[in-house]
């Protein structure tokens, strides 16, 4: 029976060649990547050719209209002398770090606090993971409301009898990049949970029952055997933060619009600013691709090793 | 699964530490529901109440006024017709997003995994790093190619730039999803004699419907919240939700409605908070695809 139907099958497709003839059959065998051309023809355009485009006008003498004209270095010139391009460049640098290491601390806190046979957990993560539904425009509001020195946290513990207490970092220039830090830790730092509970749920057992065996308390456990195990999730959580954080924007847009004086400008915010706001195109496509430098530096060597290790294990 | 006791063996402290980790496991947990609860508080009060009480005490004259004035009336730069229109936007603009991306990362996974031609691998790496740049590197040329193709500023317009940037993450759902399908189903109905499509429709949908809800959910999440593709390539009547939510809070002249404010912000999360819930346990195997785990 199955013979029977191989050999037909080999019949009809012999036939076929026969009668349809050469492209009819080419059709047939290239239909796989006939199917992924549009998508990968698209990305080249819209990935590609756009990064190359972005990186065209950062050498040219566009401003408020493209401008072809050859420029050289002269933008970027502009750019590093631009006093509001520090800010946000030193910005990064503060968000970054405390926004990366608090979301990192947190999250694994949360994950090892989590992981000790806790009835509700199902509950807490629900509760923990929901701000990663939101929109950084909803979050941003959000907290915005929160901090407000009049009728938010200030009013609420003034309210609870503490008259003297002062929270307006909102909006002082010299502490409002912090509340973008509270904003950002709230809404990350339970995805950084996740991924930590996963990796605490794939540590081997049995190396834990030795270490206890052999006398280890708790802390020694996850100081020397769980922690040292959860390397790659570390670096893992560290590269999408980092990730995240370089292209912070709408946060900044809704929680302080970059103010108060400039104070909480980030590259993004000053990148949207200098190309819709000031008509500074080439300024702004220069500092474009500062960002997307950095992120190149960060996710190539990432992803180049993740799809190593994926065709390694894989297939 | 492994043993419980890490943190804790038997014994004298086990109680008192057990207890510990409840306490500050739910005092995490206030923190986090913090934000929604004021926020929602303060929608349902009147703007006296506002100002008068605190942002934890409760609605003295609980009202929904704040909520129709936000979906009604709401001032939007200079227009006062509230919210509602922005959200059809949104709903306008991330439906078809959701679906044309979906389909298209579907059959590019199928096609990378089950049909393995040469240089496969390379057209899934070149998609792939579409999933990780930051979009500052193409706003200014998508901005200038809206306008040659006559879509700029319009729901069609916002649809295909989602559609286009959503590639690269359907595509790597559906790869990671597919790629440990073994490649003898679909080499048996070859032999049979169907064909691409064919055996994609019969065999592959049915077989990816987790993903699908993966990709849709995530798709959906994703669309409905972007704000920098609506800001720089919207403006006016055609705006998504996130900016329009973002204009009330700024334009509003001389008191502040900030419960007004306050029921924006839930009207617009509610949609993805609402799939959050119902489908929460996809939302995550999405976030942890989208962080490149396969």
């Amino acid at each position: 029976m199955t013979t029977f139907s191989i050999d037909q099958v080999e019949e009809t497709e012999q036939q076929s060649r026969h009668l349809e003839g050469g492209l009819r059959n080419w059709l047939a065998i290239r239909t796989p990547q006939l199917a992924v051309a549009p998508s990968l023809a698209i990305v080249a355009v819209a990935v590609y050719g756009f990064m190359l485009w972005t990186g065209y006008i950062s050498v040219s003498k566009s401003t408020i209209l493209p401008n072809y004209e050859w420029a050289g270095l002269q933008q970027y010139q502009r750019l590093w002398s631009n006093p509001i391009w520090f800010i946000a460049v030193s910005n990064i640098f503060v968000f970054g770090g405390l926004f990366i290491s608090l979301s990192i601390i947190i999250g694994l806190g949360m994950a090892i606090l989590l992981d000790q046979r806790i009835r509700i957990e199902g509950v807490l993560r629900t509760i923990y993971l929901y701000p990663m539904a939101l929109s950084f425009i909803v979050t941003g509001t959000a907290w915005k409301w929160i901090l407000n020195p009049g009728l938010g946290i200030e009013h609420l513990v003034r309210v609870w009898g503490w008259d003297s207490f002062r929270f307006d970092w909102l909006v002082n220039p010299q502490f409002a990049v912090y509340t973008l830090v509270i904003a950002g830790v709230w809404q990350s730092s339970g995805f950084v949970m996740a991924l930590f509970l996963a990796g605490l749920r794939g540590v081997d057992g049995e190396m834990v029952k030795a270490a206890r065996l052999d006398g280890a308390g708790p802390i020694q456990i996850y100081r020397r055997i769980i922690l040292p195990l959860l390397m790659p999730t570390f670096l893992t959580a560290g590269v999408i933060l980092t990730h995240q954080a370089v292209k912070s924007f709408d946060l900044v847009v809704a929680l302080t619009a970059g103010g108060p004086a400039n104070s909480t400008q980030l590259p993004a915010t000053f990148m949207y600013a200098q190309t819709f706001g000031r008509d500074q195109m080439g300024v702004g496509a220069a500092s474009a691709v500062m960002i997307f430098m950095t992120v190149v530096a960060i996710i190539v060597p990432y992803l180049y090793t993740d799809i190593r290790r994926m065709q390694h294990e894989g297939r | 699964m492994r043993d419980d006791e890490i943190v804790l063996a038997r014994g004298a402290g086990h109680l008192a530490a057990r207890a510990f980790i409840y306490v500050a496991l739910i005092f995490i947990a206030g923190v986090y529901l913090f934000p929604l609860v004021v926020v929602l508080l303060t929608s349902f009060k009147d703007l006296d109440d506002v100002r008068g009480g605190s942002i934890l005490s409760l609605p003295i004259r609980p009202t929904i006024a704040p909520w129709l004035e936000a979906w009604n009336n709401a001032c939007v730069g200079l227009r006062c017709t509230g919210l509602s229109g922005f959200f059809v936007n949104s709903l306008a603009m991330a439906v078809p997003s959701v679906v044309v991306s979906t389909l298209i990362g579907s059959i590019n996974g199928y096609a990378l995994t089950q049909w393995r031609f040469r240089g496969a691998d390379a057209v899934f790496a070149l998609l792939l790093f579409g999933a990780f740049i930051p979009y500052q590197i193409v706003l200014i040329p998508m901005a200038r190619t809206l306008g040659v193709l006559g879509v700029a500023n319009t729901i069609p317009g916002l649809i295909l730039v989602h559609v286009v940037y959503g590639i690269p993450f359907t595509t790597l759902f559906f790869r990671n999803f597919l790629i440990s399908l073994p490649v003898e189903l679909v080499n048996a109905a070859r032999v049979d004699g169907a064909g691409f499509f064919r055996i994609f429709w019969r065999i592959l949908v049915p077989i990816s419907i987790p993903c699908f809800v993966v990709s849709v959910i995530w798709q959906f999440t994703n669309i409905w919240n972007d704000y920098i593709f609506g800001a720089t390539f919207t403006s006016g009547d055609g705006m998504p939700l996130t900016i329009a939510l973002n204009n009330v809070v700024n334009t509003s002249t001389g008191v502040k409605p900030y419960n007004v404010h306050m029921a924006s912000v839930i009207i617009t999360a509610l949609p993805t908070l609402l799939v959050y819930i119902v489908a929460g346990r996809y939302f995550l195997r999405g976030l942890m695809a989208g962080s490149v785990k396969g």
